[in-house]
């Protein structure tokens, strides 16, 4: 354990609920551990606030192990805070203190995004995914007997890529780093996910037309295949999903499973 | 948008050989014609190519219509899109940073704009113009424009913006159209972006810096 610790200048954005206007607030906080992660130096924030008689800032988090996708800030204007290091990006539970310097500012901020509106201060309503997800990401599954698994092989490549695509825990990062706000990541990892495997073939034209009718209709915007998403994105999504999008969308316009 | 995008950078190499054969200097053949390649190549187009399938002078109309159509649905894709995002985005943030999107990729949609006024410019000079004035020499035409800095200073800053829209937008296409397979599959396409933009460039403004320099006269 080190004993090295911080005193930090947070710019926080303070919003009372989704109707009322927000502002950014100054706070100083002193004698954080590098050691302690975003998420805990926000606790200690609101024990601070909570004994000066103030508001606690309200965040999302759950898990705080990287896996639940509750998390997400935009911290100094990239979501989950990587920044411009090189490293692997995290979610923001994973991100330590150890990556600041004593006497930094950091600007802290929710996701930005019309289809995401604000509860309060820092957490947002992120409701829209899950009405992406049951516009087309399920497979239907007939009842009877297990079907012999045999009769099914999956080549590993095409495994490996929809397990990688699986890993998509919904935080709601790529959009937040899009300059058009577009949840086309999120939707393509679940495209790539159930598309590449045998289970997802039946629904597989009907899918991509309606989950991306639901994404457009509930107000993300299109793709400009910029790559910021891909960049911010803690499960490493690869851009590449977004094509694998497109082809399962060029290829259901010539198949007659109605329309989204 | 990639579809109408990929017509018009069709059209845009097309276009650059048709001008490069500026650098064929007026000559004498061997049984005693003058040939002037590039005025030749004009009036082909004009009036000559898919003669007698069509009626001379024909095909020059279907292609202006054809190009025109791809231009106006590229710009509609390009105002709706950008709408779309305007209203996803209404709510700004404060410190915003951008860490993957390259230079070229920012400058899409005003650069988009630019090029269309520059391209408006472009066409009142070499087409609606000479058109109306009955002009049957566009090398003389040309040759004429061109001695002057300021078309040409013009004309590389037109070149200048369209090398930039499509050093992100012949990449962006295939991927808009799933070609873009893998992470090196990614980058290849926007290396090959580069070098596509990059052609173009040099190939369209070699021409007038020649002319100006004296080279073609
Ligand atoms: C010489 C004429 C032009 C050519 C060859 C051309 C080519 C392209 C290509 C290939 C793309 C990429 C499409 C995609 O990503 O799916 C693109 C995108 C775009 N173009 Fe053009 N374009 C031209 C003129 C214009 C004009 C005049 C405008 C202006 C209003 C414009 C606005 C845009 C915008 C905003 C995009 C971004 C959309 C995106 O990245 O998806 N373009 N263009
Ligand atoms: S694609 Fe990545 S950034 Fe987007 S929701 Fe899934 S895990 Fe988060
Ligand atoms: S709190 Fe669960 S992923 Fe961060």
């Amino acid at each position: 354990m080190s004993d090295n610790t911080l005193n930090l200048t947070l710019r926080v954005w303070r919003q009372p609920n989704r109707n009322a206007p927000g502002k950014i607030e100054e706070y100083k906080i002193s004698g954080i551990s590098t050691d302690s992660s975003f998420l805990e130096m926000l606790d200690e924030l609101n024990e601070q606030l909570t004994v000066e008689g103030k508001e606690p800032v309200a965040f999302d988090h759950d898990c705080r192990e990287g896996i639940c996708g509750m998390c997400g800030i935009v911290i100094n204007g990239v979501p989950h805070g990587r920044g411009n290091s090189l490293d692997t990006p995290t979610t923001t539970c994973q991100l330590h203190m150890r990556k600041f310097k004593n006497g930094d500012v950091i600007t802290i901020e929710p996701w930005r995004a019309a289809p995401f509106p604000v509860i309060k201060d820092l957490a947002v309503d992120r409701s829209a995914f899950d009405k992406i997800i049951q516009a087309g990401g399920y497979v239907s599954v007939p009842t009877g007997a297990a079907p012999e698994a045999h009769a099914n092989a999956v080549s590993k490549l095409k495994a490996d890529r929809a397990f990688d695509a699986a890993t998509c825990i919904g935080c709601g990062a790529c959009v937040a780093a899009c300059p058009n706000s577009s949840g086309m990541l999120f939707t393509a990892a679940k495209i790539t996910h159930l598309g590449l495997l045998p289970q997802g073939q039946p629904e597989r034209a009907l899918r991509v037309k309606r989950m991306i009718g639901k994404h457009d209709e509930l107000g993300f915007g299109g793709c400009q295949n910029l790559g910021e998403c891909a960049a911010v994105c803690p499960k490493s999504i690869p851009l590449d999903t977004i094509s694998q999008l497109n082809r399962d969308l060029i290829a259901s316009l010539f198949k007659g499973d109605g329309k989204h | 948008m990639a579809v109408t995008g990929l017509v018009l950078i069709a059209f845009l190499l097309m276009h650059m050989i048709g001008n490069l054969k500026m650098f064929i200097p007026v000559y004498v053949n061997e049984v005693g014609e003058t040939v002037n390649e590039f005025n030749h190549y004009a009036e082909f187009l004009k009036q000559d190519l898919l003669y007698p399938i069509l009626p001379k002078g024909v095909f020059i109309w279907i292609f202006r219509l054809v190009i025109l159509a791809c231009l106006v649905l590229h710009i509609y894709s390009a105002v709706t899109l950008w709408l779309r995002a305007n209203r996803a985005t209404a709510s700004k943030y404060t410190v915003k940073k951008t860490i993957k999107q390259s230079f070229s990729s920012k400058w899409m949609r005003w650069g988009g704009i630019l090029l269309a006024l520059l391209l408006t410019w472009h066409l009142i000079q070499f087409t609606i113009v000479p058109t109306l004035a009955g002009d049957h020499d566009p090398r003389s035409l040309v040759i004429a424009a061109f001695q002057q800095p300021l078309f040409v200073a013009i004309y590389v800053a037109m070149m200048l913006v369209v090398y930039l829209h499509l050093a992100h937008g012949f990449g962006s296409a295939f991927m808009t159209l799933g070609a873009n397979t893998s992470p090196k599959a990614e980058r290849v396409l926007r290396v090959i972006a580069h070098w596509v933009a990059a052609l173009i460039l040099v190939g369209f403004v070699a021409m007038p810096f020649s002319v100006l320099a004296g080279v073609i006269n």
